[in-house]
């Protein structure tokens, strides 16, 4: 019990002094008020820059998906040997910064379409996609590691499914908590991301963030506030889009 | 002409040989179990039968027709897996009505196709459970209205019933008979136990090193095995390996002891054959210091195995016999028995030196 409130209080604590900062006057920088809040609702560039990164979030969810689930099923199913490559390559955008990424980057894919080269949907979707790649790599595997990919396969062509069918209607379903928890840290990966947006000099969340913060400290931490909400409500609707979507059922219940 | 023809069929992993050219025909309505120990290859040819492998060489032909390069979806072979199959994300219902899905039946259909398999496997109260709610027995019992539910022209069984209890199992395979018959579905069936092939298949293939050592109804399984293997495989039986003496008495020398067996009779005198004698066929006695004589065997009892009503009793010179319970107790560990042959329905067959048995095995563990 008392291990479990000092971890509430780790967690809490930090929140609790920014949200006190946050109501502080900015001419007398005492207590109490809501200027900051207004400052960060009222401001055209959070709206811009929120809907920017979520959009941007959701193309990097799709993305991984469409690719990563066939292949990782694919792998489970076919190519077993092969899983220790894939798991070695997710681990390299942990190892290589994000700097040294973003302007290799940058250089490799200099002189491409503009629509790719100069839009954050372009060339910063798919290097957000790279660093999503462990996280959702990892998640992935665990759900197909959860269910008998052999069996429900095999018995799903045997009733006559496709490939295309058994992936959407028999696999999918059944890692779906796997999938889910993959969105969520590509969500929140792409939520925080500075460095490589500030590098490639798109303007997203995270940038407006950090120039909040230069300029209008109570404004920051009223903005820090916000946008942890908003992250774990897009969370909450992720998860209850997926659970709406698959009924109820244990994570491993495909498993003899 | 038969329904499901299996063809010269071979397939290889690596160097290790799976199959070697087996050749099996059903005719419809037929149910035949591939039995045999794990690593026979029965599965591989199931397998082979449902498309989820390819042969190297030979056929697969389903009335006629060559099924050999058809994607298992396109099949029509419904299949009941070892492991439990059934469709996590689905309900019992949502998992039979899966294949009519695929197959585009109207709702109405479907849901009339769906009750009616239920009920025919005695679930229709659990129609509405998700497989983890469901036991062992019942998620397979399911995993066969499924299979059915497609009417499918060859309905295979990978060991369905190997991950259920003892009692289940019974009762289960009963049932999978039962509707088989019911519907008059040509079944291939696999299993590694002989107890449960015998029990419900109107014919038993053995297999054993990727061939069919014999094939044939259960009671000629068990009456008249045509090699060692099958002989040691199909049920619990005595082998004396001995030399044949005088081919026109049909006697025989077992370990210097002189015996005779009609079954020998005819053979060439120094043919070293095998002779299969069942344990109920084996006639224990207390020997009251006496040497055996006549067609005996001396020993002394080692074990007692109580099995319901009989007893098995194994004796000194690996000797294995069943009686009564009653009338084990007048023998009991220790005692000196002699243990009479019978001349007549004892099985003799031929000891090639490369004849594969199961050496080194307890008789009795089988």
């Amino acid at each position: 019990m008392v291990w479990l409130l000092l971890t509430a209080l780790y967690f809490l604590v930090p929140l609790i002094a920014t949200f006190l900062f946050s109501l502080r006057k900015v001419t007398t920088n005492a207590c109490c008020s809501l200027a900051a809040y207004g400052f960060v609702l009222h401001n055209g560039d959070f709206w811009h820059t929120l809907r920017v990164s979520f959009v941007l979030a959701l193309e990097v969810i799709v993305i991984c998906l469409i690719l990563f689930v066939p292949t990782i099923y694919w792998v489970h199913l076919k190519l077993p040997k092969l899983r220790p490559l894939i798991a070695f390559l997710a681990l390299i955008p942990f190892v290589v910064p994000p700097i040294v990424m973003v302007v290799g980057i940058l250089k490799v894919f200099k002189g491409t379409p503009s629509w790719f080269y100069d839009q954050p949907n372009g060339i910063l979707a798919a290097t957000y996609v790279i660093l999503a790649f462990p996280y959702m790599f990892f998640s992935l595997d665990a759900g197909f590691r959860s269910i008998d990919v052999h069996t429900l396969t095999e018995a799903s062509q045997s009733l006559g499914a496709s490939w295309p069918t058994t992936l959407l209607k028999v696999i999918l379903p059944n890692i779906r908590a796997a999938a889910l928890a993959g969105s969520f840290l590509a969500l929140a990966i792409v939520m925080g991301e500075f460095t490589i947006a500030n590098l490639a000099q798109f303007h997203t969340f995270p940038i407006f963030l950090q120039y909040v913060n230069e300029t209008q400290p109570y404004g920051a931490a009223a903005l820090t506030l916000i946008s942890f909400g908003i992250t774990w409500g897009a969370m909450l609707s992720l998860l209850l889009i997926g659970r709406k979507r698959g009924g109820q059922l244990p994570l491993a219940a495909g498993r003899r | 002409m038969a329904y499901l023809e299996l063809q010269e069929l071979h397939r290889s992993f690596g160097s290790h040989i799976a199959l070697n050219g087996i050749n099996i025909s059903l005719d419809q309505g037929e149910f035949i179990s591939l039995l045999g120990p794990s690593g026979c290859g029965k599965t591989t040819a199931l397998r082979l039968v449902a498309g989820f492998d390819r042969p190297d060489h030979g056929r697969i032909v389903v009335e006629g027709r060559d099924v050999t390069g058809v994607a298992p979806n396109k099949r029509d072979m419904g299949m009941v897996f070892q492991a439990y199959s059934l469709f996590p994300n689905m309900t019992a219902k949502q998992n039979v009505e899966f294949g009519l899905k695929i197959r585009g039946r109207e709702k109405g259909q479907r849901r009339g196709r769906v009750d009616e398999l239920l009920e025919l496997v005695g679930l229709g109260h659990a129609a509405d459970r998700y497989p983890f709610q469901l036991s062992g027995g019942m998620q397979q019992r399911v995993a066969l209205a499924r299979a059915l539910a497609i009417e499918p022209r060859v309905l295979l069984l990978d060991e369905p019933l190997s991950a259920l209890d003892a009692k289940v199992r019974v009762q289960l395979r009963e049932e999978i008979r039962r509707i088989q018959l019911e519907l008059g579905i040509t079944t291939l069936y696999v299993t590694h136990d002989q107890e449960e092939a015998l029990a419900i298949s109107d014919k038993v293939a053995v297999m054993y090193g990727g061939v069919i050592e014999q094939m044939g109804t259960p009671l000629d399984m068990y009456t008249a095995p045509l090699t060692p293997f099958v002989a040691e495989f199909i049920g619990t039986m005595n082998r004396l390996e001995s030399t044949v003496v005088d081919g026109t008495t049909g006697e025989i020398d077992h370990d210097g002891k002189r015996i005779r067996v009609d079954a020998a009779r005819g053979r060439s005198q120094g043919e070293r054959v095998l002779v299969l004698v069942r344990p109920e066929s084996l006639e224990l006695a207390a020997s009251n210091g006496t040497a055996a004589n006549g067609n005996t065997l001396a020993g002394e009892v080692i074990t007692h195995t109580f099995l319901g009503p009989v007893t098995r009793l194994k004796v000194t010179g690996g000797l294995i016999a069943d009686m009564s319970t009653a009338r084990a107790s007048a023998l009991p560990v220790g005692s000196s028995v002699v243990a009479t042959v019978p001349t007549e329905g004892v099985q003799v067959i031929s000891l090639p030196d490369d004849a594969p048995t199961l050496a080194g095995r307890d008789p009795d563990d089988q």
